[in-house]
């Protein structure tokens, strides 16, 4: 019994010492992000600016990884004038964007981070052109269209930039609830394709393959498609583009297909090409 | 494994028994392994279409199916996850989140040892083939009967969980089964064999004890292990797919089949992780047992037992425990190649203080691992020979140690950021990144291995031409790995940027175990045909018996922390990315807060244990036979 009370003092001192260890560290909760109800009506352009900081620095989670060096995991962000950098950024040859202002830049590196990749930043073995940055309109964080303004406007503040993102107004407020309800309905799911120039446009097959031409874009031109492959070929060719490459081209081709299509999007494809005799 | 135990040298098996024995290891191994491959292997075209190849569009007519059996299902619109709102979940007075952490800890806890246990057994069973002497057969006999109990609790604990979970977050475990579906029989079926296994490998330890029978038994054993891991990998999948979803769209609508669903980026480092941890873990809690029937006696021959067999306990879960960090590095690069987010939440988010009171944990564990070994040389009377490196390896524990302990922005007042000029001390600021941590951790784990060397040294004369030559090619290994882990650390820790930073941590992971591959080769290879000295076991100061119940209490609270974390960094999702947890337990706790439920589920598995040790004590009692008059 005496052996048994000692190692069971030692035992439970030892726990108790581990769990004084805890109260000895900053005692903080993590909050699930709460919805903020803002009166757009009353709402000026210090409060938007004050929305956006107070998002870049919890919701948003930004400054998870845009630190200073060598803290950061992404270029700082609070220690650089945006505003300037996306002017540069926007001049850069390795640019490939569409935005046309400093803004711009900025709404595309949240929605699309790997348009622009700064250099050593990008995803290891990608050579900076991917970013590891998730877009930040989609899940775990969905930030709003006009949460999102209000970082671009806080961004453009707080170095003395005029801010040029608009205040939302209570029509663009109506629209973003109802997307926000359209997103949260239980049944909602991407809108599928309902015709197959929808459905080519929707995954872009274009933008690598000539549909009326054997012109060699990206990917082999299509003309003829359907004489060199047969359906479960082409469906293959789809669903999982890396088991056979056509001679004479990289594997280039996105391999998550099969997880975006819908069956009824790959059918009307694989039967559109089919017929390209 | 330390054969310095108190028998005689057994005699050699012949060649005929050691070729069945081969053949029996290769057979065996080649079933393992083969499973891992099977299991390893990238899915085939075919299955990667399977979840959408014989869809018919709609209004179209019917074109032919690859497979006429599929089920109409395939044509059923995909379901998306649900998205419960807060007065979805039962509320019940308590928190639904603290029964759901107790339940699944223990279930967890009893789960690894249960699994661990029959690994080392069936090793210890085999080296007793080997060597042909029964104490080893002995004691994994007793190692088996002291963790029968825990099967049963284990699955007490399972189906409480199950349960809590289905009353408590019904949305959640709706969709869940929804995701797994027929996957979940597969784990009960698992479940009977084990079960089957189990009984039979261990009723049947003394009908089939020698023999041909003996390989019969070895079998049932290899089955009851296989059995036990494939349970485990799949209960896994659930963990990973709530972790890093695979086989489900954005929506959490499934749209692979139920190998793509299962392997998502996060299972494979999680079952190795898993796999090593339970080993440890197993080897630690064993030798608390043994340490507590070593201090409850004075009869010198049980002492003697053991004393060995808390050493090979304590031998199993160190030996286990060094590779840990590495599969532990493993699964945190995993993490953040599939969201830096994730990762970052972990490691340098609100989260990241929790790794203070991780180091502290293993800090606990080397420190009672080296001070175990050190104490156990006092068995050998070669030992003298190497007891003054002790303290110059205690001096490199205690000061990593304090290094990884070290945080790296402190809790101060406004007078005392002043006095600072700034929120990081210029020299413990600089000592709480991971550059310092990372040399830390790997010079510990080298000086451990190095306690660990010299303890198996201690009763060994090497009698090879080229022993001093062998010795000076390990201390040139030790130094040039030691300056290799401050080089990398400090240069590419302090002078370059975070990608750097990374990298280097790799090559200093290497150093550690070329060290250790480097140590085991070259003492098998000195120490071949040595002089062995004479070793007394049971000669070790009490006091040393304590490091091994150090062990497994740490070693639980580290699992607890860790498990916590895991979870933890799904942060507001039950499904991360794809299911919200809205329930009034959506919130990451203080670190206090999780501190007291670790202790809590602490506190309750030693509890159990304790049951189980003295459940597996009593049958092996026998009480006496009333006098006549009554008295007993």
């Amino acid at each position: 019994m005496k052996v048994l009370l000692k190692t069971l003092g030692f035992s439970l001192a030892l726990t108790l010492l581990f769990t004084f260890v805890t109260y000895l560290l900053p005692q903080v909760e993590g909050e699930a992000p709460v919805e903020k109800e803002v009166d757009l009506s009353s709402l000026t352009m210090d409060d938007f600016i004050t929305l956006g900081e107070d998002l870049f620095n919890n919701k948003g989670t930004c400054t998870l990884c845009h630190k200073p060096a060598p803290l950061g995991r992404a270029p700082d962000i609070q220690g650089t004038d945006m505003v300037t950098l996306s002017d540069e950024r926007l001049a850069d040859q390795r640019y490939q964007g569409e935005a046309k202002d400093a803004a711009g830049y900025m709404l595309e590196s949240m929605l699309d981070p790997s348009r622009y990749v700064v250099a050593t930043w990008g995803k290891k073995g990608t050579n900076d052109s991917e970013s590891p940055m998730p877009a930040i309109d989609k899940p775990p964080i969905e930030l709003s269209a006009i949460e999102m303004d209000a970082i671009i406007a806080y961004l453009q503040a707080k170095d003395g930039n005029d801010v040029t993102v608009a205040l939302p107004s209570p029509e663009d407020a109506a629209s973003v609830a109802s997307t926000d309800q359209k997103a949260s309905d239980a049944t909602a799911l991407p809108a599928p394709a309902t015709t197959v120039e929808e459905a080519l446009g929707k995954y872009a097959c274009n933008a690598c393959h000539a549909m009326d031409s054997s012109d060699t874009l990206v990917g082999p031109g299509l003309v003829d498609v359907g004489t060199r492959l047969s359906k479960e070929d082409i469906r293959q060719s789809i669903v999982d583009p890396n088991a056979v490459i056509a001679e004479g081209f990289a594997a280039a081709m996105p391999a998550d297909f099969a997880a975006k299509m819908t069956v009824k999007e790959l059918d009307m494809i694989v039967a559109y090409l089919l017929e390209k005799k | 494994m330390n054969d310095k135990h108190p028998s005689n040298q057994p005699e050699r098996p012949s060649t005929q028994i050691r070729w069945r024995h081969r053949l029996w290891i290769a057979l065996s191994m080649l079933l393992l392994v083969s499973g891992w491959v099977q299991a390893a292997e990238e899915s085939t075209t075919l299955n990667s279409i399977t979840p959408i190849g014989v869809v018919q569009v709609a209004g179209e007519p019917l074109i032919a199916k690859i497979t006429p059996d599929i089920a109409d299902g395939d044509t059923a619109e995909p379901i998306a996850a649900p998205r419960p709102s807060r007065s979805d979940y039962p509320n019940i007075g308590v928190s639904s989140r603290a029964i759901v952490w107790i339940l699944a800890q223990l279930h967890l806890f009893f789960a690894a040892l249960v699994l661990a246990v029959p690994l080392f057994v069936l090793m210890i069973e085999l080296l007793g083939v080997y060597t042909g002497d029964e104490r080893y057969d002995n004691m994994a006999y007793e190692f088996m009967k002291i963790s029968l109990t825990g099967f049963s609790i284990t699955a007490i604990f399972g189906g409480s969980l199950a349960l809590a979970l289905f009353v408590l977050y019904p949305d959640f475990m709706g969709y869940m089964m929804h995701v797994f579906g027929a996957q979940v029989l597969v784990y009960a079926i698992f479940f009977f064999l084990e079960s089957f296994f189990l009984y039979t490998y261990y009723y049947g330890w003394n009908a089939f004890r020698y023999g041909n029978l003996k390989w019969v038994h070895l079998s049932l054993g290899l089955m009851l292990n296989a059995s036990g891991l494939t349970i485990m990998v799949l209960a896994n999948s659930w963990a990973t797919f709530m972790m890093a979803p695979s086989g489900v769209n954005e929506v959490g609508a499934v749209v692979g089949n139920i190998w793509e669903i299962m392997k998502g980026p996060l299972w494979n480092p999680i079952n190795l992780h898993r796999f090593i941890a339970n080993i440890a873990f197993g080897g630690a809690v064993v030798g608390a047992y043994a340490a507590f029937k070593f201090l409850s006696t004075n009869d010198p021959v049980r002492r003697a037992h053991y004393d060995w067999m808390g050493y090979t306990s304590n031998f199993i879960a160190i030996l286990a425990f060094l590779p840990l960090p590495f599969a532990g590095y493993w699964l945190m690069a995993e993490i953040y190649a599939y969201s830096q987010q994730m990762g970052i939440t972990a490691m340098g988010g609100i989260l990241a203080w929790l790794f203070i009171v991780q180091a502290v944990l293993i800090g606990t564990i080397l420190l009672a691992g080296n001070f175990y070994l050190w104490a156990g040389m006092s068995r050998t009377d070669g030992s003298d020979r190497y007891k003054g490196l002790i303290k110059y390896i205690a001096v490199v524990l205690v000061v990593c140690f304090l290094i990884w302990v070290t945080p790296h922005t402190l809790i101060l007042s406004a007078s005392e950021i002043s006095l600072l000029g700034g929120s990081h001390h210029h020299i413990l600021g600089p000592l709480g990144i991971m550059p310092a941590k990372n040399v830390a951790v790997n010079l510990m784990l080298v000086a451990t291995f190095l306690s660990f060397q010299l303890y198996r040294r201690s009763d060994k004369v090497a009698t090879v031409s080229w022993a001093p030559m062998g010795n000076a090619l390990m201390v040139a290994i030790y130094v040039v790995a030691i300056v290799n882990i401050i080089f990398l650390g400090v240069y590419y820790g302090y002078f370059t940027n975070t990608v750097y930073k990374v990298g280097s941590s790799v090559v200093q992971v290497a150093s550690t175990l070329v060290v250790i591959i480097a140590g085991i080769i070259l003492d098998t290879l000195m120490f071949r045909n040595a002089k062995t000295l004479p070793s007394h076991w049971g000669r070790i100061p009490d006091r040393a018996q304590y490091a091994l119940f150090a062990l497994p209490i740490a070693f639980t609270w580290l699992m607890g922390l860790m498990g916590y974390v895991r979870s933890s960094v799904k942060t507001h999702w039950h499904v991360y990315t794809v299911m919200k947890d809205n329930s009034p337990d959506n919130f990451i706790p203080t670190i206090a807060y999780a501190g007291n439920m670790i202790t809590i589920v602490t506190v309750l598995f030693l509890l159990c244990v304790l049951f189980m040790f003295w459940v597996a004590n009593l049958s092996s009692t026998r009480q006496a036979k009333p006098a006549a008059g009554g008295a007993v």
